[in-house]
């Protein structure tokens, strides 16, 4: 089976066999990340733009680093830097990218539906890095595949997402990579947080950790931003961690074997209790590994690469 | 101006309850009766074989943005819009620029309402000082300077005590309260419906309970009051419900329904295209089903087009910064037509009558009537000519329409405003 798909919008619009050969090509990846000469020649001669319009360092520094790792030109905006603070339009400021000849276009937007938006205007294929509420296609793909790593299928496998679930775009992606892999997925938190309108995503909704945590082999925390949007929607921090941070308590809930995950950034003390978040179940900085070799199969993929023709050759 | 003999057209007229096929003749701007033998030979004839002769329609809320925004719109290309639409007489929103909350701008709109418009243009005052919501305009002298209503429409009044004073105000000068029923404490950055498609999409959602919460206000201080609130785009299921209520218990409020809250709901917006982008949001199936129901048993009075241009590139961004609003006015009848006739099975003649007399009487305007001395206000259309519609090419200033390109079926073929043929065929001929 061939790969046809040019840009990166969302994991939603993925089939189930394009989510498996991102995984395939980024296990192949992950292989050369791991020896003395980690660079492979794949995307030589090709410019990547990296068009940040939104603060974030891990996913950043990891398109970064998959692009250098896969011989592409890098070249990283940030919203200070770019002309958006002088009033240029989105369009006008991708299409300059485009007329300076960029390969492909890596982007980190506020606004939900701004990669598909670019998608329509330019030629060139748009990965996004994360849209608004929407979705973070790469991080869903990465958290999936970390998960993978350690449970095998996850067909049957009772994956719990805890957190601030309506203004994450993380979330959104996690459950169709995870719907589409056959996973059994509860979304849990504050009842603002997780409104029932997530059930017609094919997830449960629950706001009883103890229930939900019983026998989870996942449990995926997320972060919770009450300086921003999720003001409003529970009274405080503290009342949150009382009620659903993860502790050593919860955490013997899980099943035994169970992994513990984020996608950082992490409040220490707030949705996880640091001696977990550096426990030995916490894979927390595995993702960010796995982060670099998802991203280097999506760039070349997206650039007309096949899942085939990965070739460990320096 | 010579006499008009509108000849075998199916004429429709709700007023007097006529729909049957015949002639209609115009002279000296009025409606009257058949001329003899003689007049009939020199009158221009129209030849209305296949077509429908209603009143000319009548819309009561539509933003022409001038002053100060003549580049989405003016008011001789809003009035121009309206003519193609089939449209004789249109109500302003004062959401100019300035906003017209006193009577010199009033006097500004009428100036160029003179000047440029080929339809009557009615302009509205606003309910409250630079519609910022707290303090009374000048109602009594804007009723002077001659608006037909006031509202802060685009706003909504967010204090009830503002609110009850605005209409116990107004109601000395019988002048209908349009309100935007919008609670903004609940739709903080809302750009949709809040319900699965938001939640999906991740864009913030706009709950239809914003808009019940101020429906069911208004509907208190009508009736405290004794003063007419008309309420402006009802979108909800919910404030359907309300309404029918009110109106049992004889409370003075009307209500209007637009094309595109009829005819779309929320699933259009899976694209993210900024032509579906509107304030109120476009709802559910349920809620849609309900307004047609609404127009169907008289909860809902009219119809409405909330007609709001916006050019291109203000349009063309990301979803969550592009204004709300699209064209209404050429579009309208058609796609009415097609949901409320085709699909709904309305009698035509009821459409007609959502469409002009209804309206007409909500803001008491001189239109909405084929009898003979009436003026001379008509539509012409051909209900089942299927045309492709393209908003570039159209007569308004802007293209923000979601029909662009869309085949649609029902054509205004000729509009006349007092006589004077100022639409036919595709071209404005005033």
């Amino acid at each position: 089976m061939s790969w046809q798909r040019r840009h990166l919008l969302t994991v939603e619009e993925l089939t189930l066999g394009e989510l498996e050969q991102i995984h395939a090509t980024a296990a192949a990846f992950k292989r050369t990340l791991s020896r003395n000469m980690r660079k492979v020649p794949a995307l030589r001669g090709k410019t990547i733009v990296n068009l940040f319009l939104e603060p974030s360092t891990r996913t950043r520094m990891a398109f970064e680093m998959a692009a250098k790792r896969l011989s592409a030109d890098v070249i990283s905006l940030d919203g200070a830097s770019s002309s958006a603070t002088k009033g240029e339009t989105l369009r006008d400021t991708a299409e300059n990218i485009q007329a300076l000849q960029a390969d492909m276009i890596v982007i980190r937007h506020a606004a939900a539906g701004s990669p598909l938006y670019l998608s329509r205007l330019l030629n060139i294929p748009v990965i996004n890095a994360g849209d608004g509420a929407h979705e973070h296609p790469t991080q869903g793909l990465l958290d999936t595949f970390t998960m993978k790593e350690h449970l095998g299928s996850l067909k049957g496998r009772k994956v719990v997402i805890l957190g601030d679930i309506l203004f994450s775009r993380v979330a959104r992606s996690n459950i169709h990579a995870l719907t589409k892999l056959g996973a059994d997925v509860t979304l849990v938190g504050p009842s603002t947080l997780v409104p029932a309108w997530f059930t017609h995503l094919g997830v449960k909704v629950c706001h009883d950790l103890r229930g939900a945590l019983a026998d989870a082999e996942v449990v995926m925390l997320l972060r919770i931003q009450h300086e921003r949007q999720a003001a409003g929607h529970f009274p405080s921090l503290g009342e949150y961690t009382g009620m659903f941070g993860l502790n050593k308590t919860r955490a013997s809930w899980l099943n035994p074997k169970a992994i513990i995950m984020h996608p950082g950034p992490i409040n220490r003390g707030v949705e996880i209790d640091s001696e977990l978040a550096d426990g030995e179940r916490s894979v927390i900085l595995e993702q960010v590994t796995n982060g670099i070799a998802v991203r280097m199969a999506v760039l070349y993929l997206c650039a007309g690469g096949q899942p085939e023709q990965v070739s460990p050759v320096a | 101006m010579p006499a008009l003999w509108i000849q075998a057209a199916r004429v429709i007229d709700p007023a007097s309850r006529r729909d049957a096929a015949g002639d209609l003749f115009i002279d000296q701007g009025r409606f009257v009766a058949p001329l003899s033998a003689a007049a009939r030979k020199r009158a221009r004839r129209i030849d209305g074989r296949g077509l429908v002769a209603c009143p000319g329609l009548v819309d009561v809320h539509v933003h022409f943005r001038e002053p100060g925004q003549t580049h989405k719109e003016t008011i001789a290309t809003g009035s121009r819009a309206a003519a193609a639409g089939g449209f004789t007489s249109v109500v302003c929103m004062p959401n100019t620029s300035p906003v017209a909350d006193n009577s010199g701008t009033i006097q500004l709109m009428k100036d160029v309402i003179s000047r440029d418009a080929v339809v009557r243009v009615y302009p509205t005052g606003c309910i409250t000082v630079g519609m910022k919501g707290q303090s009374l305009a000048p109602i009594g002298s804007l009723k002077r300077a001659g608006v037909v209503a006031i509202t802060d429409d685009g706003e909504c009044v967010q204090s009830n005590d503002l609110m009850r004073r605005a209409v116990e105000y107004a109601r000395m000068f019988s002048l209908p309260v349009m309100d935007h029923c919008q609670d903004y404490s609940m739709t903080q950055g809302a750009v949709m419906n809040e319900g699965v498609v938001s939640t999906r999409l991740g864009l913030r959602g706009w709950p239809h309970a914003a808009e019940d919460i101020i429906v069911a206000r208004n509907i208190i201080l009508a009736e405290q009051t004794g003063a007419h609130i008309h309420l402006q785009h009802i979108s909800s299921r919910y404030s359907v419900d309300h309404i029918r209520r009110a109106k049992i218990r004889g409370v003075r409020v009307t209500a209007e329904a637009t094309p595109h809250h009829l005819a779309l709901t929320e699933e259009a917006l899976a694209g993210y295209d900024t032509h579906f982008k509107m304030n109120p949001p476009l709802r559910t199936e349920a809620d849609r089903q309900a307004l047609i129901a609404g127009l169907r048993d008289g909860t809902l009075d009219i119809i409405a087009t909330d007609h709001a241009p916006h050019t291109d590139y203000e349009k063309d961004k990301e979803f969550d910064y592009a204004p709300n609003g699209i064209l209404g006015l050429e579009t309208a009848l058609p796609v009415c037509l097609d949901v409320l006739v085709r699909q709904a099975r309305f009698k035509l003649s009821r459409v007609i009558d959502l469409m002009t007399r209804r309206p007409a009487g909500i803001v008491d305007l001189p239109a909405g009537t084929l009898a003979e001395g009436a003026a001379a206000d008509l539509c012409l259309f051909d209900p089942e000519e299927t045309w492709r519609y393209d908003a570039k090419s159209g007569q308004s200033k802007s293209s923000n329409s979601p029909w662009s390109g869309r085949e649609l079926r029902g054509r205004v073929r000729t509009t006349i405003v007092g006589g004077k043929v100022v639409y036919a065929d595709g071209r404005i001929t005033a």
